[in-house]
């Protein structure tokens, strides 16, 4: 992300989107706008080998460096939306569904099943911020609530990796917020139980994810310069009519306010859950 | 003379004109009492008449609110909020201040209750209703502070084995720079997973607007019910029709869209109950608002307690975990 006055309500569009690399061989860095290599960033991670601007990432894309090769056990894999309101907005809610599954390849908006950490089992979830903007709505919720019920049973330490600009996705209304309860009591439940929760917010973490599970990890990491709020920056500067601080909202702000722990570089996240779990495993 | 109150509400342009009229009417029946008694005698047939006449369109309108002016209504500057419901539910009220770390949220009013024959802990959104207070209130939108001072009272009653009750009445959590300093995001999540665990009854009510996470934030219990025109909802229809059609203006078809009546959330099986609301809208009568909010509270306590104890925070548990739409296999 580049430093270009986050608060400003042009910028908002582009901060709140999830920039994947580009097609082609050749693509320009959204951080430094310098000329890349393509092939080059992706195996640094999706990572600017020059500024270390952090590209978004695919919730596979994502798995795959977090665990150990071919480790994943993927749950509830054909868990797919209704359409409770039968909303429409331009286009019918399911059309739109139908639209970002071909688009992303995924079912929805998270992925959660079990692998391996440097050889420690661990319960995964993921929201990929670019299946409608990665917002939770009731698979999302069901998907993450199993997820920790099923770690629950079987004292599993659980790392649940958040892009969302999007929040509660509005498409299915209430159910979207009450997924927020949901998601949140089962977490109740596993940290009754003992157990680890590792929340890790990726640009961007917003609204109803980072007001309910994302902000509930026992510890919290954060990717570098991730937007990360509950009110999106344009709602915030309409209703103060202010110029909004530099830097305001970003990782580097929750870290600097004692909200989170720890920011972690892409290439150092794996090794860093890996210690995290070594702790939890005494 | 008889002041007629003008709730400025737009669908309430025919009755505020047959309400001027039958007090026109009223007047000239005064004026002829003195005089001559056949005249008199038929003003007041024709007062009679009107007054029927009102009831009926009122009962008429109200019973054909979009959603819009259902929301319209639940935001109605005479709307009893939660400070007015203290006076009119509570036998006595002993507000607490402060979250013990950051300051006093006035968006959210804390305190032990007596309501009826029960002890409580009283929670609520307050918007304010002159200017002065809706500005210290921030209009009913809650700081950090003010989630925190929910949480922390909470924990009293908890101790002190008193059931809580929340009214909710928020048109969101507030979005500032201050808000996001102090942890807006955190806050709210905290008081979901808390909630859940809070080993009390917990009754909340809707009375106004349920404003998303603000809302929610203090909306976790073994019985959620709405008042008849409080709406609840993922997103304000202003910021849902933002965001889907570009402008504000549009909103009247977000509130369409969201479903976010209290009858639909109803159907929908997200609350339990539907409180019913005087005719014509809580504003038209507070005393029977709060009868009828005080009654649903009792009785929903009551309730609670019919049910094994030790089942209680499964029960709240099950209540929420089963929310949610979708499919499976192939």
């Amino acid at each position: 992300m580049a430093q270009k006055r986050p608060g400003s309500a042009s910028t908002w569009q582009e901060h709140s989107e999830s920039k994947r690399v580009p097609e082609g061989v050749w693509m320009r860095c959204d951080g430094c706008q310098a000329t890349l290599y393509r092939k080059e960033v992706e195996r640094n991670l999706s990572v600017c080998p020059q500024c270390q601007h952090h590209f978004s990432i695919n919730a596979w894309e994502r798995i795959s460096q977090i665990l150990d090769q071919d480790t994943f056990e993927e749950w509830d894999a054909n868990m797919r939306p209704g359409d409770p309101l039968s909303f429409n907005d331009r286009r019918p809610y399911p059309d739109r569904i139908k639209a970002e599954q071909e688009r992303t390849g995924l079912k929805e908006a998270a992925v959660t099943g079990q692998g391996f950490i440097k050889g420690m089992r661990v319960v995964l979830g993921v929201t990929d911020s670019g299946f409608i903007m990665g917002s939770m709505g009731s698979v999302v919720g069901e998907k993450l609530t199993r997820a920790l019920e099923r770690a629950t049973e079987q004292l599993l330490p659980v790392v649940i990796i958040s892009g969302s600009g999007g929040g509660a996705r509005m498409h299915e209304g209430i159910f979207s917020l009450m997924q927020m309860a949901k998601v949140s009591a089962a977490i109740a439940r596993h940290s009754k139980a003992g157990c680890l929760f590792t929340s890790v917010l990726t640009h961007p973490t917003m609204g109803g994810v980072a007001a309910s599970f994302a902000s509930l990890g026992d510890v919290i990491l954060a990717e570098p310069k991730a937007l990360i709020g509950f009110a999106g920056p344009k709602v915030i500067q309409q209703t103060v009519r202010v110029q909004l601080p530099e830097g305001f909202q970003t990782s580097e702000f929750l870290l600097e306010h004692g909200f989170i722990d720890r920011i972690v570089q892409r290439s150092e996240l794996r090794s860093t859950l890996a210690e995290l779990l070594d702790y939890a495993s005494a | 003379m008889a002041k007629i109150p003008n709730y400025r509400l737009p669908f309430e342009a025919p009755i505020v004109e047959m309400e001027a009229r039958l007090v026109e009417l009223e007047e000239r029946y005064t004026s002829a009492r003195t005089g001559e008694e056949s005249a008199a005698n038929e003003i007041a047939e024709q007062v009679r008449r009107l007054r029927r006449e009102l009831i009926g369109l009122i009962r008429t309108v109200y019973a054909n609110l979009s959603p819009w002016e259902s929301i319209r209504v639940a935001r109605c500057d005479a709307r009893p909020q939660t400070r007015d419901y203290l006076t009119l539910l509570c036998d006595q009220f002993i507000e607490l201040h402060g979250d013990r770390a950051v300051g006093d949220d006035q968006a959210i009013v804390t305190g032990l209750a007596h309501v009826g024959e029960r002890k409580v802990m009283l929670i609520g959104h307050q918007k304010g209703k002159t200017l002065a207070e809706r500005q210290a209130a921030n209009f009913g939108c809650a700081h950090p502070e003010g989630y925190r001072k929910a949480m922390l009272k909470m924990r009293l009653a908890e101790k002190l084995k008193l059931p809580i009750v929340c009214l909710i009445d928020t048109p969101g959590a507030y979005p500032g720079i201050g808000a996001e300093e102090r942890g807006q995001a955190l806050v709210i999540a905290e008081n979901l997973r808390e909630m859940s665990q809070i080993n009390t009854p917990i009754v909340c009510v809707v009375i106004g607007e349920g404003g998303s996470g603000g809302a929610l934030g203090i909306g976790i219990g073994d019985r959620v019910a709405m008042l008849e025109h409080a709406w609840y909802s993922v997103i304000s229809p202003e910021g849902c029709a933002t965001i889907l059609w570009k402008g504000a203006e549009h909103a009247p078809r977000a509130a369409e869209a969201l479903r976010m009546t209290s009858r639909e959330v109803l159907k929908m099986g997200i609350i339990d109950d539907v409180v019913s609301e005087p005719l014509g809208g809580a504003h038209r009568d507070h005393r029977e608002a709060g009868s009828n909010l005080k009654s649903y509270i009792l009785r929903a306590l009551n309730d609670i307690e019919r049910q094994p104890r030790e089942e209680l925070l499964d029960r709240r548990y099950a209540r929420f975990r089963k929310i949610g739409v979708f499919t499976e296999g192939d």
